[in-house]
């Protein structure tokens, strides 16, 4: 199924977009995986995952047209 | 109305605000922590909307590099002590408040003393280490914590651990960031720039919902996460909940905090001094990632029940080091010296990459303090 990506911060610049979609993907491990192999620098640093605007801890299961933010931490103050 | 209130008429007047909430705002003590990018416009506002006590914390001297994006300092205070200058400006701005300098590091020896004469606490820091011993602090102390941090043109607000009606469990920085990111991995200001403005719009961000929560109008940034993205005013919110094994991260009490290195946490550098107590050992083993390798031989007693490890002894562990996951290694033995030795060993081969420590006084002193508790 088709996964929507919004990401922020560091991660735009890795996946050099703020918006991307990604295909057939079940689940949150699946989508780390497949954007770990597609974005190598990605592996190095520590994001949270949100399906349809809610964080989630642990694997989740996606449907089509899900909608994953990919936000890493800021330290700037 | 007093002359004091003729200051806040203009707040006053809003009937959701008040006399009620200007006598609130009177008698709320809030603790800024930071004094830069973040600190200063929410200091500013906070002093003007009179904040009855105002706390300051920063050990840091303004540079010129500061005067894009921290407007509460001039020119001539180059070299002087933010907090001071912070202070001394604030009360020219606003003399019927008390403002209190703390002009050194927040550390885990002296945060909890200075956090609990406050009620509200701002983070306005620049690194993580800082920022998760915050956050531990006012989870422990069951204090609110308006959460602020920017990246180039792009900011995070929340407040975090606050309790709400409906009685949900409140959640902390740590719910959604339970681990602090490798050193190195997330730049800050210095290091990848920041527009002047985004901290002013943050700090105002977190000043208005330290306004909103003493008084107790509006809704508050509560369980959500707001992201500003500046270049396309695009505002960002996300849902928030609490999460049982993040609560196992956090030091359990003020001994385990004071005794949680938070700048080690936030680092790779390699760590030459390989010991650790059984406090430090119980606060890091709660980690994710983390592998705990008794390295006595088989069949030594006594037997370690009370948490997972692997067992491996010294005579094997070079040839099955390559093995091994995670990315902090624990090692045991029964009086610490097998333990040391262990870890020496996969400190040389490992290097920075993965966090060895060696528990001192081996298995036989952890049970001991165990029986104790």
């Amino acid at each position: 199924m088709d996964v929507n990506i919004i990401s922020f911060g560091a991660i735009k610049d890795i996946t050099e977009s703020n918006n991307s979609v990604l295909q057939n993907i079940n689940d949150t491990n699946q989508l780390v995986h497949q954007l770990e192999e597609l974005y190598p620098a990605l592996s190095n640093i520590k994001y949270a995952i949100a399906v349809d605007k809610k964080i989630v801890s642990g694997n989740t299961q996606l449907y089509n047209n899900a909608t994953v933010t990919i936000l890493p931490p800021f330290s700037g103050g | 109305m007093n002359v004091q209130y003729e200051r806040y008429q203009r707040q006053i007047l809003l009937k959701e605000f008040g006399e009620a909430g200007q006598q609130k705002l009177q008698q709320a003590k809030v603790l800024v922590i930071g004094a830069g990018g973040l600190g200063c416009p929410a200091l500013q506002y906070l002093a003007a909307a009179g904040v009855g006590t105002i706390g300051i914390v920063d050990n840091d001297v303004v540079t010129i590099t500061n005067l894009h994006r921290q407007i509460l300092y001039s020119t001539d205070d180059i070299g002087f002590s933010k907090a001071e200058r912070a202070a001394f400006k604030l009360h020219q701005l606003n003399p019927d408040i008390t403002i209190t300098p703390y002009n050194f590091r927040l550390t885990n020896k002296n945060a909890l003393n200075i956090i609990s004469d406050y009620e509200t606490i701002i983070d306005g820091t620049d690194n993580f280490s800082t920022r998760y011993m915050i956050n531990d602090a006012c989870v422990l102390m069951n204090k609110p914590l308006v959460y602020g941090a920017i990246s180039r043109f792009e900011g995070q607000v929340a407040v975090f651990n606050c309790k709400t009606d409906n009685e949900i469990t409140p959640v902390n920085y740590r719910d959604l960031f339970p681990h602090p990111p490798k050193d190195g991995t997330i730049l800050n200001c210095a290091e990848e720039g920041v527009l002047g403005v985004l901290p002013g719009i943050i700090g105002c961000m977190q000043a208005s919902e330290t306004i909103k929560l003493i008084t107790g109008i509006g809704k508050p940034l509560l369980n959500r996460l707001l992201t500003y993205n500046a270049l396309t005013n695009q505002f960002y919110e996300l849902v928030l909940s609490a999460n049982k094994e993040t609560a196992a991260l956090i030091p359990k009490d003020e001994e385990a905090f004071a005794n949680t290195d938070y700048d080690w946490l936030c680092s790779t550098h390699a760590n030459n001094n390989f010991e650790i107590d059984h406090l430090y050992f119980d606060a890091l083993r709660k980690e994710k990632n983390i592998t705990i390798i008794d390295v006595r031989e088989h069949g030594e007693i006594p037997a370690i029940n009370e948490f997972t490890h692997l067992r491996i002894p010294l005579g094997q562990l070079q040839q099955k080091a390559s093995s091994i996951k995670g990315d902090i290694i624990l090692t045991i033995c029964q009086s610490g010296v097998r333990s040391a030795k262990a870890a020496r060993i996969l400190s040389a081969k490992f290097g920075a990459t993965k966090k060895i420590f060696s528990l001192q006084g081996g298995i036989i002193n952890w049970k001991n303090h165990q029986l104790k508790q």
